[in-house]
């Protein structure tokens, strides 16, 4: 691993009784790209105001480009922020506001327009820098956040859900535009969102926060095929969730049995021995489908449903049914094909999937994780 | 009720008349005052006789003393002219202060410490004005008899006359200049100072700047109550009376319209500060 | 918070020292003034240092019938002010916030305002113009034949109530205006819709929701009324009969501290007393009410 420009060991900060962020240690290398994924108000602005300065954290140390940053006041840091609603200075024209950091530095007002220029340029704001804030778009004034803190060229910036003001469209254009620009500046971004897709498009590494901890940090690959908890299992991309009781555990594979008696084999993540309480999740790409029994993988447990609605998102399209046993509705994708846009309410269908794709956690105490 | 409302035709014309008779009645007085402030009579009361500039320029030669050669108000417009900007500096300063105070910091009997605040706006005038003038001999008869200090500025007079306007006018500047700041989004300072801003620096360049459409504004609402206060300062006057006072005095002798000349001036002053105010591009 | 942003210790630092400013204005122009006016009305007999306290002064006062009469007078004709007061600025405040639109409201607000900018003296001087015998309107009454010979108008007791309700309907407008924009037309239309009347709107909707703003305006507005000298004086002339007057003859004129001191302390009560009523009735906190003027 390259030398980490960010360094948390056992971070806490408390809020009164709620603890905010619960001893968290993370590393963020240089020049790569880091998000930080979770629910709302699992502490991940805490965690970036901490890192900004802004909070002082209770226990545990930060350290910015190996340095130790305790008591350092925010206008010290090698940070840079980009705010969630921005925070451009409206009293102050766009030039103003991207050469405001290098004023404070005492550059000359020559060197401030000629950087300052430079940047929106690099940006794609050429000739911008007499507008007023309030006369770009939405889009062009995320940009000029990011070009005020890049224009310091710092060590670190921190993004806290700086695409949650915008509208859908604007957020998918700005998704790309966001990652081309890190390429090319090579900065290394710690970057907030709760949108799952914006972490897995993004990022190099992501760390999914829940309840003020890390569940689990890794590349998109990893949290999306190989998740470490139920919680990101749930959180991270679509998941059909099936709690029950482990009934045999071989090797790797656990069989696990519902209330009502359905049953389905699933590889195990966590330590599950038999007649603990599990829970499976069975992404909705890794099932097939088939009208016959013989049409499915042969080697695979076969499981029967209903067809309850036919959901029709076009690459996204999936099928809604509900497993005849258990009465329990399952998500399952349907192939671009179209060999199934025919599927009609009350249909009888079958599918099946691989064991080794579906991924069993030993239930956790809490209950209501994610998206269930 | 509300356009959109059906409303019987009577009753919309009923709504327009009463409009037009209340402006009318907010208005006369100040256009009578004017009309004879050119009337060639030697009171301001009808009929009208002619034309004339002379409650404006006459020198005392023809019995007649004009405005700009009545030396008596000009001073006391002067006096008035020193006492608001003394009011106007003091009530911004102390005001910007007090907002900063209320609206950033915490301590014990911060409460208390802002409805105080608010208490002399309902303390009337005159209340203000001799309890200063008692304190204010209390503390200077002191300093005579013990210290043996001449505190001539705590006689009426006036300092006294500046403190007694500031008291509540501060009030005013401190309400108008907290709600300013209460507007302020505090993520633009925390962006300053993220980009490297010292603490002075996020002062001098974010938050005076934004302050700055309210602090512009109190001042000239503070030069404008000063101008007129009259309760308060009747009681701390000393030997040379601000603008209101002299009229006062001259209007229970029956003045001449030289009154009126003055009034004329002071609307046109007033619609140019207002115009002024209006006319600033607000943010 | 900015929690680390400054060291606690200079933060406190900044605290006291921007408190400075408002305990010096607060303690030595309000409160210590104020404690120094209670002494001089609780001290015996005029003029002397010595001697302890007593309540002479405030015996004074309603062994005189002419003070508390004045008192009375005062304290009557100001309730009666500030209501005629409500009651006609209520329509045109109604005007500017809810029919008249955009510009129209914008210059008609501004009109109300205009008036205000002036000193109150110079106002006072045009209803003296007005109003006096050889002035504008007993001449205009002859000329229609309404009276045979000018008549005095200055020095009545409508006279001063024309004064004091014109000096003070701003104080009542700007308040009025500002809650009654705030109420959201579709209440109204919503209330229509539900089958009330325009009387039952106004009781049942719009006069709650303005409350707030009728009692800011009716506290400052009594406030200023009672305290108000420049107009029962010239317009009353002898006959204004001002608790103001008495405090500036005792206090200046007289020179009687002691007993000017018992009477603005007198006079201070009754506003208190006056604004704590209000309050009350509207169920509201000074600091609210205060805050939105
Ligand atoms: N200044 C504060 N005082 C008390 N509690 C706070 C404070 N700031 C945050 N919290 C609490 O800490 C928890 C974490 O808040 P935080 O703002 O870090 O959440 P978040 O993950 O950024 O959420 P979101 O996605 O909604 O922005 C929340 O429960 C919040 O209520
Ligand atoms: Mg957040």
């Amino acid at each position: 691993m390259q030398q980490a420009d960010l360094t948390a060991t056992s971070v806490v900060k408390r809020f009164g009784d709620h603890l905010a962020v619960d001893s968290i240690s993370f590393e963020v290398a240089r020049g790569s790209f880091f998000s930080i994924l979770g629910p709302s108000g699992c502490g991940k602005t805490t965690l970036l105001r901490m890192i900004a300065g802004f909070l002082e954290p209770d226990q545990g140390e930060i350290a910015i480009g190996g340095l130790n940053m305790r008591a350092v006041p925010p206008n010290r840091r090698p940070v840079n922020m980009v705010f969630q609603q921005l925070a451009l200075f409206p009293m102050m024209s766009v030039g103003e506001n991207v050469a405001y950091g290098l004023a404070r530095r005492g550059a000359g007002r020559a060197e401030r327009a000629a950087k300052a220029a430079a940047m929106l340029e690099r940006v794609g704001l050429a000739g911008a820098a007499d507008k007023r804030v309030d006369q770009l778009s939405g889009g062009q004034r995320q940009r000029v956040a990011i070009a005020r803190s890049l224009v310091l060229e710092p060590t670190l910036l921190l993004l806290d859900e700086p695409l949650g003001a915008l509208d859908l469209k604007l957020r998918e254009h700005m998704k790309i535009e966001l990652k081309q620009l890190q390429a090319e500046f090579g900065t290394t971004f710690v970057y907030i969102t709760h949108d799952q897709s914006e972490a897995l498009v993004l990022s190099d590494r992501v760390g999914v926060m829940n309840r003020g901890r890390f569940e689990q940090i890794g590349s998109p690959q990893d949290l999306y095929y190989r998740p470490a908890s139920a919680f990101v299992a749930g959180f991270v991309g679509d998941n059909n969730r099936i709690e029950g009781r482990a009934v045999a555990v071989d090797g790797a594979t656990v069989t696990l049995e519902t209330a009502d008696g359905w049953r389905l084999h699933a590889r195990r993540e966590t330590a599950v021995a038999a007649g603990d309480a599990v829970e499976a999740f069975v992404r909705p790409e890794a099932a097939t489908l088939a009208r016959e029994r013989a049409q499915l993988p042969p080697g695979q447990s076969v499981h029967e449903g209903v067809v309850d609605s036919l959901l029709f998102d076009g690459a996204k399209s999936a099928v809604l049914l509900r497993e005849s046993r258990s009465r329990r509705e399952i998500r399952i994708a349907l192939p671009q094909t179209g060999q199934f846009a025919d599927l009609r309410h009350g249909e009888a269908v079958f599918f099946s999937f691989d064991p080794e794709r579906a991924t069993c956690f030993a239930a956790a105490g809490r209950g209501g994780n994610g998206r269930g | 009720m509300i356009p959109s409302l059906p409303r019987p035709p009577w009753l919309r014309a009923a709504t327009w008349i009463y409009v037009a008779a209340f402006v009318g009645f907010l208005f006369l007085p100040l256009i009578v005052v004017s009309v004879f402030a050119f009337n060639d009579a030697p009171y301001p009361a009808p009929p009208w006789h002619s034309f004339t500039l002379d409650w404006f320029v006459a020198d005392g030669s023809t019995s007649r003393l004009g405005l700009f050669h009545d030396s008596q108000l000009l001073e006391s417009i002067w006096t008035s002219c020193e006492v608001g900007v003394w009011v106007t500096l003091l009530s911004v300063s102390v005001g910007l202060a007090n907002a900063l105070l209320l609206g950033r910091h915490e301590f014990r009997g911060k409460q208390l410490l802002s409805v105080m605040m608010l208490v002399p706006l309902v303390i009337p005038g005159v209340i203000l004005g001799i309890s200063i003038l008692a304190f204010a001999s209390r503390i200077a008869q002191f300093g005579d008899d013990s210290l043996g200090l001449d505190l001539g500025f705590l006689r009426p007079g006036l300092p006294l006359v500046v403190l007694g306007q500031f008291s509540y006018i501060a009030t005013i500047a401190t309400l108008t200049i907290r709600a300013r700041l209460a507007r302020f989004d505090r993520t633009l300072e925390e962006a300053a100072l993220n980009l490297g801003a010292s603490r002075a620096a996020v002062f001098a360049t974010i938050l005076l700047p934004y302050l700055r459409p309210a602090l512009i504004g109190t001042a000239a609402v503070a030069f404008l109550l000063s101008f007129a206060d009259f309760n308060t300062t009747l009681m701390l006057v000393g030997g040379d009376p601000p603008l209101t006072v002299l009229m006062y005095g001259r209007m229970h002798q029956g003045a001449t319209p030289v009154l009126n000349a003055v009034s004329v001036f002071l609307m046109i002053a007033s619609a140019a500060l207002a115009l002024a105010m209006v006319r600033r591009p607000r943010d | 918070m900015t929690g680390r942003a400054r060291p606690a210790l200079s933060r406190r630092l900044g605290t006291w020292l921007l408190m400075a400013p408002a305990l010096s204005w607060i303690g030595l122009l309000i409160v210590l003034p104020h404690a120094e006016l209670a002494m001089l009305s609780l001290k015996a007999g005029s003029g002397a240092p010595q001697g302890g306290f007593s309540l002479a002064q405030y015996r004074t006062f309603f062994d005189e019938p002419e003070y508390w009469h004045t008192f009375v007078r005062t304290a009557w004709m100001s309730a009666l002010a500030t209501f005629l007061t409500l009651c006609f600025a209520f329509p045109v405040a109604w005007v500017i916030a809810k029919v008249a639109k955009g510009r129209a409201a914008a210059w008609l607000f501004l009109a109300c305002m205009i008036p205000f900018w002036i000193s109150e003296t110079v106002r006072t001087l045009g209803w003296m113009i007005l109003l006096r015998q050889s002035g504008v309107l007993p001449m205009l009454l002859t000329r229609i034949g309404l009276t045979a010979a000018p008549v005095e108008l200055l020095y009545h007791d409508s006279t001063i109530m024309i004064g004091l309700i014109y000096t003070s309907m701003l104080f009542m407008i700007v308040p009025l205006v500002s809650s009654l924009q705030s109420l959201d037309d579709a209440l109204i239309e919503a209330a229509y819709d539900l089958g009330a009347s325009g009387p039952t709107v106004l009781r049942t909707i719009v006069i709650p929701h303005a409350a707030p703003g009728m009692t800011a305006g009716c506290i400052i507005v009594f406030m200023l009324t009672l305290g108000n000298y420049i107009t029962p004086t010239l317009l009353g002339g002898k006959n204004s009969e001002w608790f103001t007057e008495q405090i500036y003859t005792q206090f200046i004129t007289r020179f009687n501290w002691g007993q000017g001191a018992a009477f603005g302390f007198l006079l201070l009560a009754l506003s208190t007393a006056m604004v704590l009523v209000g309050l009350r009735l509207s169920g509201q906190r000074f600091a609210d009410v205060m805050g939105r003027g």
